[in-house]
């Protein structure tokens, strides 16, 4: 089997009735045989996309391409992609081989073939005990995992998966992602994963797409897309706080948090700089400017010392251990580390983004 | 302990309330001059059953007319159903509730101002005295409850499925074969269940509509019972009530084991109306 690259171009939707559009000229790139994760708020339409791309909706503009071809013209059972919905959605008067074989069944394969080829996925995803069972007597994980091999068993050009952990305990949930995983490099299936959760992304993805307002804000790589935000929305979303507004001029940027010359060239002019909270560095260092603590919280693994650094608001996340005795009022040295900065590629202040007090 | 003892109790009243009036109903059917002090008849025969079953008598032509029209109507009110408690069910609409009420209408109207308001429509139409005006007389007091079971399943109905098979390859009809179908078993059952038994019992409509020249079951009942041969009426309502209650019994002892192989999987969510999406 070659992998196939998915390519949505301009895609677009709207709801009959709605009068804002789900999806607006939506661009995405899937390569062939790598996994991305389509991440993004709730009710921001992503498994309006997944529909899109699996035949289920009709776009209102736009194209989605497989492997070079549109497959606009083609109704849900001729694409080829297999779309594994949220929940389980197993056939209740069939077995679990059944529920296995249905597509083979469908495609009018010979019985033996199809019973070998079930089996065999049904060992891969270690179900092999389950055949004979009815999905009413099957966990949720295990339910999951059905969905999922009467997905692959098909051997998809393209397969979707809507929160397939969604449902699961976070123990089963890792299990589960791990094996995605391997399955999704072993078979070497172009796959979209929808998810709202940052980690499951980051983790399971070679790729992450943001979904905001009816468009891809960004698709990248996890480090690339931590580190390196397009937008102060995409920033925020991974759990950025810090933004710091100045200007540029002759490659060093100018702000009140202090100045640092840029690694990239960038055209003079205002610009916002970000940091990452748990880049930020907390103690006495030779780069070290004096900051107030306005409040420090215990997170769990981490704390989150909000302070004041010549009046701009600097959100840090350090270990306990670090932030442990911090009191408001109190000072401290924080540095900024020139690698971790990164000056937004966009030029307009972001509208919450404003700091100072 | 109470408990143990109540039910079985329930049961037998139960027991005795439907079979008391079929015991007498048997004993007319073989009894010759049983008149009012004697507490038992007098003398056995088997006379009124022999010419129920003769062709002069006509008993047997009418039993299989009857069962095709409740097959015809059931089997067309289900078409007519599907479709319908499909978009109840599962739509919210613009003037839905109107629609329902509709619907459901007949049901609560009396059988006779029924009967009055079509007759003179299906006269016009040439309806009248035929079987095929029957049928369609027939569908008005069955659709009300084949509507609704139709329209209870599909609110319940999750069509991700669906959308999940034709993921999976399925093509529209494979959907509706290995998927949609099984799942509605057993509300198609049910449903035909009531609507034959519905058309089965009917006399009114039958009447007005058939104009006495449909002559089903239960009018040849009445014919028989008003002339005053408790035999024959005995005999023949009991080939009247036997296949209605075979078709019940059937019915229940299938839906009910088919009901508990959908129960907590998700594909029938519990019947509640105007659970909608």
């Amino acid at each position: 089997m070659t992998a196939m690259q998915l390519q949505l171009s301009g895609l677009g939707l709207t709801y009959a009735g709605a009068t804002t559009p789900t999806l607006a000229g939506l661009d995405l790139t899937v390569k062939a045989g790598s996994l991305t994760a389509l991440l993004g708020p709730s009710g921001t339409g992503k498994t309006s996309l997944l529909k899109l791309v699996a035949g289920l909706l009709h776009p209102t503009t736009g194209d989605v391409r497989l492997g070079g071809r549109s497959l606009l013209d083609l109704p849900p059972e001729r694409r080829k992609v297999v779309l594994v919905f949220q929940a389980p959605l197993l056939f209740p008067h069939m077995t679990v081989a059944q529920n296995v074989g249905f597509g083979l069944r469908m495609q009018g394969l010979a019985p033996p073939f199809i019973a070998q080829r079930t089996e065999a996925m049904l060992d891969r995803l270690h179900l092999g005990g389950l055949a004979g069972r009815r999905p009413a007597a099957l966990s949720g994980g295990q339910s999951q995992r059905v969905a999922l091999a009467r997905a692959l068993v098909l051997e998809p050009d393209l397969l979707l998966l809507d929160e397939p952990l969604s449902s699961l305990d976070p123990g089963l949930r890792d299990e589960l992602r791990a094996l995605i995983r391997q399955l999704q490099r072993d078979l070497g299936v172009t796959t979209l994963v929808v998810t709202h959760d940052q980690t499951e992304a980051v983790v399971m993805a070679d790729s992450i797409a943001l979904l905001q307002d009816g468009r891809i804000v960004q698709d990248a790589p996890p480090q690339e897309i931590f580190c390196r935000p397009a937008s102060a929305n995409v920033a925020r979303f991974f759990g950025g706080e810090n933004f710091f507004p100045g200007h540029v001029r002759a490659g060093v940027f100018h702000g009140a948090v202090g100045s640092f010359p840029l690694h990239t060239g960038h055209a003079d002019g205002p610009g916002v700089m970000t940091l990452r909270p748990e880049a930020v560095v907390l103690g006495p260092g030779p780069q070290a400017q004096e900051a107030r603590v306005l409040s420090c919280s215990f997170l769990g693994p981490q704390s989150r010392i909000e302070l004041d650094l010549s009046g701009t608001r600097l959100v840090a996340l350090a270990a306990p251990d670090m932030a442990r005795g911090l009191t408001p009022g109190q000072s401290i040295g924080v540095s900024l580390p020139t690698s971790a900065l990164w000056l937004l590629p966009e030029t307009p202040l972001p509208r919450t983004g404003q700091t100072g007090t | 302990m109470r408990r143990s003892v109540l039910r079985p109790l329930a049961a037998l009243i139960l027991a005795l309330w439907l079979v008391m009036p079929l015991l007498s109903l048997m004993i007319w059917s073989v009894a010759r001059g049983w008149r009012f002090p004697a507490l038992l008849p007098p003398e056995l025969s088997l006379a009124a059953w022999h010419y129920a079953f003769s062709p002069v008598s006509g008993v047997l032509g009418s039993l299989g007319l009857t069962l095709f029209i409740a097959v015809a109507t059931t089997v067309l009110a289900l078409a007519i159903s599907l479709p319908a408690g499909r978009a109840l069910g599962q739509y919210r609409f613009a003037g839905r509730t109107l629609v329902l009420l509709l619907v459901l209408a007949p049901a609560i109207l009396p059988g006779i101002a029924v009967a009055l308001g079509l007759q003179g429509l299906f006269l016009r139409l040439g309806l009248t005295g035929t079987v095929a005006g029957v049928v369609l007389a027939h569908l008005i007091p069955v659709l009300p409850y084949t509507t609704l079971i139709m329209t209870a399943f599909f609110a319940g109905f999750d069509p991700e499925h669906e959308a999940q098979a034709r993921c999976l390859g399925a093509r529209p009809r494979q959907v509706f074969v290995h998927v949609t179908l099984p799942a509605m078993l057993p509300a198609l059952a049910t449903g035909a269940v009531l609507g034959f038994l519905v058309s089965w019992s009917q006399y009114l409509l039958t009447l007005g509509i058939g104009g006495g020249k449909v002559q089903t079951l239960p009018l040849v009942l009445f014919t028989f019972a008003t002339s005053g041969r408790n035999d024959l009426t005995g005999a023949v309502a009991i080939i009247y009530v036997l296949p209605a209650m075979l078709v019940l019994g059937l019915t229940i002892g299938l839906s009910s084991r088919w009901w508990q192989g959908y129960r907590g999987t998700g594909l029938v969510r519990p019947l509640v109306f105007g659970n909608h999406r």
